[in-house]
């Protein structure tokens, strides 16, 4: 029961910070998804075994929060969430690939280095898409879909499915409320009626899912999601895309950390 | 529009189950009045509503508004004129905060950004609640929460209000509050709602309803006063006609 009512929470704590005003917040939301997206795409495009060319990858969500005045708690929690799914994705490479490879002169299992990749590149990106969300909120994500010219269905598709995820989660509190006072082991929730409560929940989540859209179409929704905000890019805007896509592109030709270790290295001797 | 009247001819409704909840209303009400719907659970109170405002098709007979027919082609204009207020507020806010949920309607117009931030400070303001326009719709009480309801629909600029229970789960300090907001408002108001103190308070007209009929419909104190009648409607004599608990002194 706690766990789902926290759920509720979070879903709404990061409308709350998206909410907030700061540097981040204040930049046009399509600028923040085009650096997020890129970003994205180039951390992916990276070579299977590439662990350590990755660093300098931690800057982008390091300044977006940091910038943004997102506290790592929430964003932490939610990565751990995750994470799970990170992990069962790169796990098998372990098990399947059992070659070795030469990393910083040491010879290391290349399943385990595909595995260290995987997991690293699946946290960074979650984190940017979350911290997308932390200082854009939904409701920018969806200008910027439209913006590039995403269709509208599928954008609001988007808006509904998120703003009817806690319709969903508060319908399931109040049934699994009502189960745990009357059980006698309410820590769990019995095998056989877990059908029925599924059934239940569907079933009122259909109903109140129905009334919000009614009173969406008495408020003359017909199917375009108006949020009122559409402000024109600047020149912050421009500077933030341009800076963090020039980065990105520079650590992607050049292997920052590879680089700055010769420099060091060639420094000390 | 020819002035707001709303008629109802000879209505009937039956749900996809076979519950026939609506089983030949009619009525007209007209500009200005406020009219209070009671009955029993059950009654079509609520379905009758929702026929009103067009979220429901009747099987049989029509909803004139103004001398408009209710169809597909009219229902978006009829739903300018008509704001309802659900029995829920949840069902009714579903944006991020106070400010863009009264103001999606407004957007939903295409009205400039200039012309919906006058409207929904307007509509806060008249129901007591602009200091609350940046908080988000949950975590108000339930009182500020039915406030933020009523003046998502005002910011429509309706002419006929539809208040669906609105006292339910107040507590009274709210429920005063809320009733001296409705009393404010010019607008022709039809109000369903077993708190009987609060139509005899802001209506002067009352329909009965049971099983899907209107058995009474004339002066709220010519019917809230008739024992019988309400008691075979399924209700009571609204509180303040009861005889008091306390010294058992008749009213």
């Amino acid at each position: 029961m706690p766990n789902i009512v926290n759920a509720i929470y979070n879903i709404r704590q990061f409308d709350e910070l998206a909410r907030q005003d700061s540097l981040i917040h204040r930049l046009h939301p399509l600028a923040k998804l085009l650096a997020t997206l890129g970003y994205t795409v180039v951390l992916v495009s990276y070579d299977k075994y590439a662990t350590i060319a990755l660093l300098p990858f931690l800057f982008f969500p390091v300044f977006m929060a940091a910038a943004g005045r997102i506290p790592a708690g929430p964003l932490l929690k939610r990565l751990l969430y995750i994470e799970p799914m990170i992990i069962c994705v790169g796990l098998l490479n372990p098990l399947f690939d059992r070659g070795t490879t030469s990393i910083l002169g040491q010879t290391m299992s290349s399943g385990w280095l595909i595995f260290i990749s995987i997991v690293i590149k699946g946290s960074l990106a979650v984190t940017s898409a979350l911290l997308l969300m932390a200082t854009t909120g939904m409701d920018g994500i969806a200008l910027s879909l439209r913006k590039l010219k995403v269709p509208k269905i599928f954008v609001l598709q988007l808006m509904l499915t998120y703003r009817y995820i806690s319709v969903l989660l508060e319908e399931a509190a109040r049934a699994i409320q009502a189960y745990s006072l009357r059980a006698f082991n309410p820590k769990s929730l019995k095998r056989e009626v877990w059908g029925p409560m599924l059934g239940q929940i569907l079933l009122r989540t259909v109903d109140r899912a129905q009334r919000v859209y009614d009173a969406m179409c008495l408020r003359g929704f017909i199917g375009e999601y108006h949020t009122g905000k559409n402000p024109s890019p600047g020149f912050a805007d421009y500077l933030f895309v341009a800076g963090w896509g020039t980065f990105i592109a520079a650590s992607r030709a050049v292997n920052l950390p590879l680089w700055l270790g010769n420099i060091l290295a060639g420094a000390v001797k | 529009m020819s002035h707001h009247i709303t008629e109802a001819k000879d209505l009937f409704y039956e749900y996809p189950d076979g519950h026939q909840a609506v089983n030949g209303i009619s009525f007209r009400i007209h500009h200005g009045e406020s009219v209070g719907v009671i009955g029993g659970n059950g009654a079509g109170k609520s379905t009758l509503l929702m026929l009103l405002m067009g979220i429901l098709v009747p099987s049989q007979g029509e909803v004139v508004i103004g001398e408009v027919k209710l169809n597909k082609d009219t229902l978006s204009m009829i739903r300018q004129r008509l704001g309802m207020v659900f029995q829920n507020p949840d069902d009714q806010l579903f944006m991020t905060t106070v400010f863009d949920d009264v103001a999606f309607g407004p957007r939903s117009l295409k009205l400039d950004e200039a012309q919906v931030e006058q409207r929904v400070n307007s509509a806060l303001e008249q129901v007591g609640i602009k200091h609350l326009k940046d908080r988000a719709p949950f975590k108000l009480s339930a009182g500020e929460k039915r406030a933020a309801a009523i003046a998502t629909v005002l910011s429509m600029t309706p002419d006929i209000l539809i208040l669906d229970e609105p006292t339910s789960s107040l507590d009274p300090r709210s429920r005063r509050r809320l009733m001296n907001i409705l009393k404010g408002f010019e607008h022709t108001k039809i109000i369903t709602s077993h708190d009987l103190d609060m139509v005899l308070e802001l209506c002067q007209r009352v329909m009965v309803i049971k099983d899907g009929l209107i058995i009474s419909d004339g002066q709220t104190k010519d019917i809230l006063t008739n024992k019988k009648l309400m008691e075979e409607a399924g209700l009571e004599l609204p509180l303040s006609l009861q005889n008091c608990p306390a010294c058992g002194k008749t009213k």
